[in-house]
């Protein structure tokens, strides 16, 4: 086949290359060259090497605040992927209940992430809001505020309340595409409930829980809004997780040559769990 | 093995039925014999499919019974019934290998292992997929697939009949005819009760002892495929079986003579009881193109291999008749009716003839 060569075509993909060039690449250049320099104000920089990447990979604070993220992270997937396929079992297939199902499993996703935060902090407090004085009065000794455990309890159960539904309409999706025939079958064949989850339901969800799970684990590793309204942080740093970290060191104390390092490590890690990722869902594709 | 009566059946899928249309199965009143093989023959949306899923138990009848040896079953599950099923298309479990596949429905009832492999390496043979058994299911060719449905149908001993929902859709014609001898083969062998739904008159007419048509949610005609070719009890039969179906024209019955328009012919009997509007039906193998009998003009010649198909005029009205491949087609045409096939049809149900006369 003859192909034909025209370098002006380049010219083609020039507008998302500008596009990506200011909106990414150069301000992830600039967060490089924070990296790799030190201030001392007056807008001086001293060329600093890899000084603050040791700093950053040997310091408590940073693995303290990655350990919190990665329990949170495996605590909120082991509560909303068994959660989510559970209740998508349970939605109806056919009737009325269906767009009443997913515009109240839709509901939580439409509302912004500082609106979820900023309801949680009212509705835990122990004073004005409805869960933290109905579990006070119920004599649980609740306060999101002084007790670390209450506090990540509080941010759990907002994300779970948040994000569940994603999980639910991902499985809901893979469920209704598996047809009528197969059910059928499975009747005949005598197969019981549970070998119809795992033998039907499960293989046909295989591909959206693959992206549930990826989805999930990216957004509650670089989870900021949500915890940063209702806890700040707190109590002490026991909800500091990694971004919120980042902030606090950029913005909070002006670090910037430790925050940019931070960064990047943090770009890095996310960098290699996509590919991981997509490694894995391609492999499977080709398996197929 | 069990003989299935089926004792006015009635099913309509929206609520509250009230006038015949709304039932897409009216009044289905029949026996299976144990140990037959049936064809359920007649064109998309017929309600073959519905009396097929009634009998499984996977839809419940909206009035009438469903007896198995006598025994009524019409409330059971569809696993009580002890059916298997076989689907139009293959029904797989992805994430099994083709053995476990197959081994699938017996486990699931407790079977024991030893009775398991003796069974799924008998049925894996037939299908011809020894080499695959120990693949997984996902990356089998459509007919392939289709044989695993087929075979985790056959896998049981115990069952009460198979059902087969035009299970042969997807296949490859030259696997078709292969997979239907075997079924054939088997029936003969084990004895099954076997209920093959389909629209292909060659597969019916193939695979079956005894075919039922359905037209509009009834059942037409029960009948042997040479019953049905030659005794055609209703117009409908006559159009759906044969290629190409039978010619039916409007005709005037005097005596044990029929009338259509200004041509006469003699009738091997007196027709009784011949009222409302009537018609003539003759299969084009029975019509004889020669220099004898009506006049009539040829529109056109299709030659089909083994024989031609020569679609003539008369009267006005269309007229196919089959003539063999070195036959003669003379220029001036003329057609005469074999009296032994000749079917009078009164209201389109077929009327008998009366001592002739």
């Amino acid at each position: 086949m003859n192909k034909t060569w025209n370098n002006r075509a380049w010219f083609m993909v020039l507008p998302v290359l500008l596009l990506v060039a200011f909106s990414a690449i150069i301000p992830l250049m600039t967060v490089v060259n924070y990296s790799v320099q030190d201030t001392f104000g007056n807008n001086q920089f001293f060329w600093a090497g890899a000084e603050w990447f040791e700093e950053m990979l040997t310091s408590d604070r940073f693995w303290l605040a990655m350990g919190r993220n990665l329990i949170f992270s495996f605590i909120i997937l082991a509560i909303e992927i068994p959660l989510g396929i559970f209740i998508a079992l349970n939605m109806p297939r056919k009737g009325w209940g269906v767009p009443v199902c997913l515009v109240l499993m839709a509901l939580p996703l439409l509302i912004p992430w500082n609106v979820v935060g900023t309801i949680w902090q009212v509705f835990g407090r122990v004073d004005i809001g409805l869960l933290g004085y109905v579990m006070n009065a119920l004599g649980f000794d609740y306060n999101y505020v002084n007790d670390p455990f209450d506090a990540w309890v509080t941010v759990i159960v907002m994300d779970v309340w948040h994000w569940t539904s994603l999980v639910v309409l991902l499985c809901y999706a893979g469920l209704v595409s598996i047809p009528d025939a197969y059910y059928q079958a499975a009747k005949i064949d005598g197969a019981s409930r549970w070998a119809v989850f795992r033998y039907i339901q499960l293989p046909k969800m295989n591909r959206v829980l693959l992206i549930a799970v990826l989805l999930r684990f990216m957004d509650s590793f670089m989870i900021y809004t949500e915890p940063f309204v209702v806890t700040g942080g707190g109590p002490g740093n026991s909800t500091t997780f990694l971004s919120i970290d980042l902030v606090k060191m950029a913005i909070g104390q002006f670090d910037l040559g430790p925050a940019a390092a931070m960064s990047i490590i943090y770009f890095l890690i996310i960098l290699a769990m996509s590919w991981v990722f997509y490694t894995v869902m391609t492999n499977y594709d080709a398996e197929k | 093995m069990a003989r299935i009566d089926i004792d006015h059946i009635r099913h309509a899928y929206g609520p509250n039925p009230k006038a015949s249309k709304d039932y897409a199965l009216k009044e289905v009143h029949h026996t299976f014999e144990d140990g037959g093989a049936y064809a359920l023959l007649g064109p998309s949306g017929c309600g073959k499919t519905t009396l097929l899923n009634i009998m499984s138990g996977l839809v419940e009848p909206s009035e009438g019974r469903i007896l198995f040896d006598g025994r009524d079953v019409t409330r059971l599950s569809t696993q009580e019934r002890n059916i298997a099923q076989v689907f139009q298309f293959p029904v797989i479990y992805d994430t099994m290998t083709v053995y476990d596949n197959l081994a699938f429905p017996l486990r699931n009832r407790g079977v024991p292992e030893v009775e398991v492999d003796r069974k799924v390496r008998e049925i894996i043979a037939m299908i011809d997929l020894e080499t695959w058994s120990k693949r997984k299911a996902r990356g089998l060719t459509a007919d392939q697939k289709q044989k695993i449905s087929l075979g985790r149908g056959l896998v049981r001993s115990d069952v009460n009949a198979i059902l087969f929902d035009e299970p042969l859709t997807v296949i490859d014609p030259h696997m078709k005819w292969q997979l239907r001898s075997q079924l054939k083969q088997l029936h003969r062998r084990f004895g099954y009760t076997m209920i093959y739904v389909t629209h292909d008159q060659t597969e019916a007419l193939s695979f079956a002892d005894k075919v039922v048509v359905m037209f509009d949610g009834e059942i037409v005609q029960i009948g042997t495929p040479a019953e049905l070719f030659e005794r055609p009890r209703h117009t409908f039969v006559g159009y759906f079986i044969g290629s190409p179906g039978m010619n039916v024209m409007p005709a005037a019955i005097d005596g044990t003579i029929a009338r259509v328009g200004s041509q006469t012919i003699a009738l091997p009997g007196m027709p009784v009881a011949a009222t409302g509007s009537i018609e003539l039906g003759i299969r084009p193998e029975f019509v004889r193109l020669g220099r004898e009998g009506m006049p009539v003009t040829i529109d056109k010649i299709e030659d089909v291999g083994r024989h031609r198909i020569v679609r003539t005029r008369l009267e006005g009205r269309d007229l196919a008749a089959i003539v063999p491949e070195d036959g003669d087609i003379p220029a001036d045409p003329r057609v005469a009716f074999d009296p032994a096939g000749i079917n009078i049809y009164a209201d389109s149900w077929r009327v008998d003839y009366g001592s002739a006369a």
